[in-house]
């Protein structure tokens, strides 16, 4: 049994390798990149549309939404980040319905490397909205005594995003493991509903926390 | 070890490609369309609010044009009303203007037919008076009613007053003196010169006596001198009797009817009015008039 999807390797050369993780997400990149494709080829601006065009919509405008709610008002500058953070989370969760599947949010790499992301586009929305001075005070915010701190905060949130989503989704696919060895029929299908949801819930958690983070970047608050 | 960093980078660069391909395939194209139906949707929101300004507009101008259509056709038909009472009362009071033409024309055809009537009665009553009374004379006294009646009036010349006689006589120093007899009848020499003697024998002076023939003295006898006429006909008579008559027809066309009266003949209001006395109640005597020319 693997911990981690990052332990089936397909392909290695060096310390370029192929596992399962990688092997994964491009299937998922694949079916969303593909996906949209499809559905945005005749996307119509009359009264009436399409009903598929009304569920990508809600989806769009509900991010959207989401993200304006958290207090940044120029939402589509924002949308494409946090948009991508949470669908990329929610179909790869969700693609845990389909049996042998491993999702790779539950590889802490991937996580790590989402956590990165964040960790990286924080900074650059904070400077790109209120100047590098103006982002480098936010870390003497509210006090200069503040700036360890800050800095510890900044280091340990992103640990604990990554640590977040790594430890329910791997948990859950643990537990689902576990149980199919012991009660193969009705526990693993209650546990695998309450994964779901546990995965829906967990993009929706590092979706907006990273919208909070850019949120206290671009206003100068800090960590 | 739990982190790959290999699979971590690998994971950092497929984010951001994904990012891109759904930045690309579907925020963008989703939100496009978002805009072009808000954009299209306002813009056929300010057509619909146009129309319906101009649809207000419109419904204002033709009311305010319904208003005034209203007023102009009450004012018309107030026009019209006056102008037809006007033309009532102006063809009303020309009918009755007309009305009192004929009227007063009808009257006055009346009033003349009734002349004529009653001058034709009295013509013709004078006429069968005098035939009866010539008649009369000539059967039962064997005489004619002219020269009786020429008698009689060189009787009354003879009995005139002294007053009379002056107003006939010339004034003094005047040497002329011209008398016209005037008769209805054609009188004979005997008469004229009976007549004429009596005239000297009246006046101081000789006149000179003219006799003239005159049919409408009514069977009698004018003397005319000195600016004063001496007449001696049934002229009173007659006009009597024409009185009379045209009371009569009178009443004939125009009966006024005399309500039922309870009195008793103490009512004199109610009497009926006195008729003009008959002839024949006045006597066939003559009576003179004296009178200025």
């Amino acid at each position: 049994m693997h911990l981690s999807s990052d332990d089936l390797v397909f392909w290695e050369y060096g310390w370029v390798k192929l596992n399962l993780t990688i092997i994964t997400t491009w299937l998922l990149m694949v079916v969303m990149g593909g996906g949209s494709w499809l559905l945005t080829r005749k996307l119509s601006n009359a009264i009436h549309i399409p009903r598929w065009q009304h569920v990508l919509e809600v989806v769009v405008l509900g991010i959207k939404s989401q993200i304006e709610e958290v207090g940044l008002a120029q939402s589509r500058r924002y949308l494409p980040f946090i948009g991508t953070l949470f669908l990329f989370v929610v179909v790869a969760n969700l693609a845990a319905i389909i049996p042998g599947y491993e999702p790779p949010t539950g590889s802490l790499s991937t996580s790590t490397a989402l956590a990165i992301c964040v960790f990286i586009a924080v900074p650059l929305f904070g400077i790109r909205e209120i100047g590098v001075l103006g982002y480098l005070k936010s870390y003497l915010h509210p006090t200069p005594v503040m700036l360890p701190f800050n800095i510890v905060s900044e280091i340990s949130r992103t640990l604990a995003l990554a640590i977040r989503l790594f430890g329910n989704i791997m948990s859950g696919g643990m537990i689902i493991a576990i149980l199919l060895t012991i009660t193969p029929f009705f526990f693993p299908v209650v546990m695998h509903a309450l994964h779901l949801l546990t995965g829906m819930v967990q993009a929706y958690i590092f979706s907006i926390l990273a919208t909070v983070y850019i949120a206290a970047a671009t206003r100068g608050e800090g960590a | 070890m739990l982190i790959d960093w290999f699979t971590v980078a690998a994971q950092v660069v497929n984010f951001l490609i994904l990012m891109w391909l759904l930045k690309r395939f579907l925020y963008q194209p989703v939100l496009d369309a978002i805009d072009a139906r808000e954009e299209r949707l306002v813009k056929q929101m300010q057509a619909a609010q146009d129309a319906q300004s101009a649809a207000a507009a419109e419904r204002n101008k033709y009311e305010r044009l319904n208003t005034e259509l209203a007023q102009q056709q009450a004012g018309l038909l107030a026009q019209a009303t006056a102008e037809v009472e006007a033309t009532r009362l102006q063809l009303l009071e020309a009918a009755r203007n007309e009305t009192a033409n004929l009227r007063s024309q009808w009257q006055d055809a009346l009033l003349k037919e009734q002349q004529n009537l009653t001058q034709g009665i009295a013509n013709r009553t004078r006429q069968e008076v005098f035939a009866i009374t010539r008649k009369t004379l000539a059967d039962l006294a064997d005489t004619g009613l002219e020269a009786r009646m020429v008698a009689v009036f060189i009787s009354r010349l003879q009995t005139l007053g002294m007053a009379e006689k002056v107003q006939l006589s010339p004034p003094a120093g005047q040497t002329d003196c011209q008398v016209l007899i005037r008769s209805a009848f054609l009188l004979p020499p005997n008469e004229q010169k009976a007549l004429g003697q009596a005239v000297r024998n009246l006046l101081p002076i000789q006149p000179t006596i003219h006799f003239e023939l005159e049919p409408d003295l009514l069977s009698g006898i004018e003397l005319i001198s000195n600016g004063h006429k001496l007449e001696w006909s049934i002229a009173e008579y007659l006009a009597a009797l024409e009185a009379s008559i045209g009371e009569l027809i009178r009443t004939a066309l125009n009966p006024s009817p005399q309500p039922l009266s309870l009195k008793g003949r103490g009512a004199e209001e109610n009497d009926p009015p006195v008729p003009p006395r008959p002839l024949r109640e006045r006597g066939l005597g003559g009576e003179g008039v004296f009178d200025h020319v």
